[in-house]
């Protein structure tokens, strides 16, 4: 049972039609994705197609399935045992489940829940990822620093104290260190997981304006609860529910002219 | 007042009591026995007990500074033992270990952790000191070694799983690999535990007189080398104890609160270089 309600679904391509050159607008796709925790089944035959240079949103009530669906998009669901996902994903027409997963994260990056800096300095933080995919050299490494704190609005409250612990700063200044540090390594897909559930509003305004200002960097997708941050921010959204994909369009469309009642439902705030 | 409510403040204030007396009983053996040791020791302690040799049975005078020495050979020797193994199989078993194998491994432990210390020295007696067909720093340093490593390989394993996964996750996000996600993330982020744990072995074996007994042995002398036997503090307090002599005693009062000391040393000053590496990082 796969909705594809958007006027990004195109036909899909089998097999076979690998011949058929993999299109630009689209940076990720799911396709007859199922997942298992254990004997349980968490999603049911997920299509979705992630636009390119887009910000999508997933909404949904809470274990809905669509942390879940992020956490498959770069393989962090291998944390857990006995999680098993079944079907079709690919990035840029590749496979992602026999790309090197240390490789595929490093294309697909993301932001987690709770703000979660290492136990290191502000700077060694966002040098992280640098130093451990080789993308600095020591000398280009500070400016490489300070340019991904500038992309994360995050460069002018920090400048002074660089070599503070990263837990000397308020919470949504470590989320947007976390979002900086991301950042550095220059992903192609930044998955974002209720990225300012832990943030108070003024903190949660700072980073939708952020994420708003980075889609030319990057295809993001969000995890949110807050219907007004995927309303306000999103281009695309996709409205999970009971491990099932409902519905997924043009957010403007899902709000304003939702095409299923669950999703009309959800959005009037009538369950959730 | 009903005889209910009664009866329950008079068990409130009872079990209060009780506990509050085994806290305090607790607390006061440990005093007691730090008191003795300091006053008696104290009392002996000079500053010829850390420079001289000990002198035979009827001089007065004297000191231990070969078994000060001594324990502190064997006790290098044991951390370069026991600390790699014990660390290496800590983070196995938190990070990389399977199910089955683990339980084995955990299982294994603290069986080995169980095993007398005198039991340890028969082994080191037979698999160092019989085929070098003498007395060892060596074969004493292994005995104290293969002691430490199950205290280290617990404490580590406690430490890293205290570390939460969004952490890990963190770096993994990165497309940082498993073994760098521990060696750059993790296992700084447990130091302060991993340390703990490691002085905590320490700690134990340093006091530890029975499986030096026969692999050690002692040494009235400067050690004349890795291969040779070692004079140190417990098997001198324990041989100076059980002596006739009221001056041995003494000495054996002081050796005492030397060892302690040592250790005390050690671990104060292991837990100030954590903190202060964590406080430079926190700048």
């Amino acid at each position: 049972m796969v909705m594809k309600t958007s006027e990004e679904s195109r036909p899909t391509e089998s097999a076979a039609g690998a011949a058929t050159p993999w299109p630009a607008d689209i940076k990720m796709r799911a396709a007859g994705l199922d997942f298992y925790y254990g004997g349980k089944q968490a999603l049911h035959t997920i299509g979705l197609a992630v636009p390119t240079g887009r910000i999508t949103a997933l909404i949904g009530p809470s274990g809905c399935g669509k942390t879940t669906f992020l956490r498959i998009l770069n393989r962090m669901y291998e944390t857990v045992p006995h999680a098993r996902p079944e079907g079709e994903v690919l990035l840029d027409g590749e496979d992602i489940f026999s790309l090197d997963v240390v490789n595929l994260r490093r294309r697909v990056g993301m932001v987690f829940q709770k703000p979660n800096p290492f136990p290191k300095s502000i700077f060694d933080n966002i040098a992280y990822g640098l130093r451990i995919n080789g993308m600095a050299s020591r000398r280009t490494l500070a400016e490489l620093v300070e340019k991904s704190l500038r992309r994360a609005a995050l460069w002018d409250e920090v400048k002074d104290q660089l070599h503070k612990s990263a837990y000397a700063i308020s919470g949504g200044q470590q989320q947007r260190l976390c979002i900086a540090r991301a950042l550095a390594v220059e992903p192609e897909v930044l998955l974002l997981d209720e990225p300012c559930s832990a943030l108070d509003p003024i903190a949660t305004a700072k980073i939708e304006e952020l994420l708003f200002n980075l889609k030319d960097l990057c295809t993001m997708l969000i995890v949110t609860h807050n219907m007004q941050q995927a309303a306000r921010g999103a281009d695309y959204t996709g409205f999970f529910l009971m491990g099932r994909l409902i519905e997924f369009n043009k957010t403007a469309m899902i709000f304003k002219t939702p095409a299923r009642k669950e999703t009309e439902d959800y959005i009037t705030g009538r369950f959730g | 007042m009903s005889l209910r409510s009664r009866w329950r403040k008079i068990m409130n204030v009872v079990m209060l009591s009780l506990t509050g007396l085994c806290a305090l009983f607790t607390v006061s053996v440990l005093f007691f026995i730090l008191g003795y040791l300091a006053w008696y020791g104290g009392k002996s302690l000079n500053w010829a007990f850390f420079t001289k040799l000990p002198v035979p049975v009827g001089e007065t005078g004297g000191g231990m500074a070969n078994a000060i020495v001594g324990s502190g050979k064997l006790l290098l020797l044991a951390s370069l033992v026991g600390v790699p193994f014990g660390l290496l199989g800590g983070v196995y078993l938190s990070e990389f270990g399977g199910q089955t194998f683990s339980f084995f491994v955990r299982y294994t432990t603290d069986l080995l952790n169980g095993v007398p210390s005198i039991v340890m020295g028969i082994f080191a007696y037979t698999v160092v000191v019989l085929p070098m067909k003498h007395f060892s720093t060596l074969a004493g340093g292994m005995a104290l070694g293969v002691m430490m490593v199950p205290i280290a390989v617990r404490t580590t394993e406690e430490s890293l799983r205290a570390v939460p996964l969004v952490l890990r996750e963190g770096a993994f996000a990165l497309g940082a690999s498993k073994w760098r996600t521990v060696a750059t993330v993790v296992m700084p982020a447990a130091m302060r535990g991993i340390v703990t744990g490691v002085m905590l072995a320490l700690a134990r074996v340093a006091g530890e007189a029975a499986p030096l007994l026969f692999t050690a042995f002692g040494n009235a002398f400067w050690s004349s080398g890795w291969d040779q036997p070692i004079a140190s503090l417990p098997v001198m307090i324990y041989t100076y104890a059980i002596s006739a002599y009221d001056d041995w005693h003494r000495q054996a009062w002081a050796a005492g609160l030397v060892l302690l000391a040592l250790v005390l040393v050690a671990n104060v000053g292991g837990r100030f270089i954590v903190s202060r590496g964590i406080a430079l990082r926190r700048g």
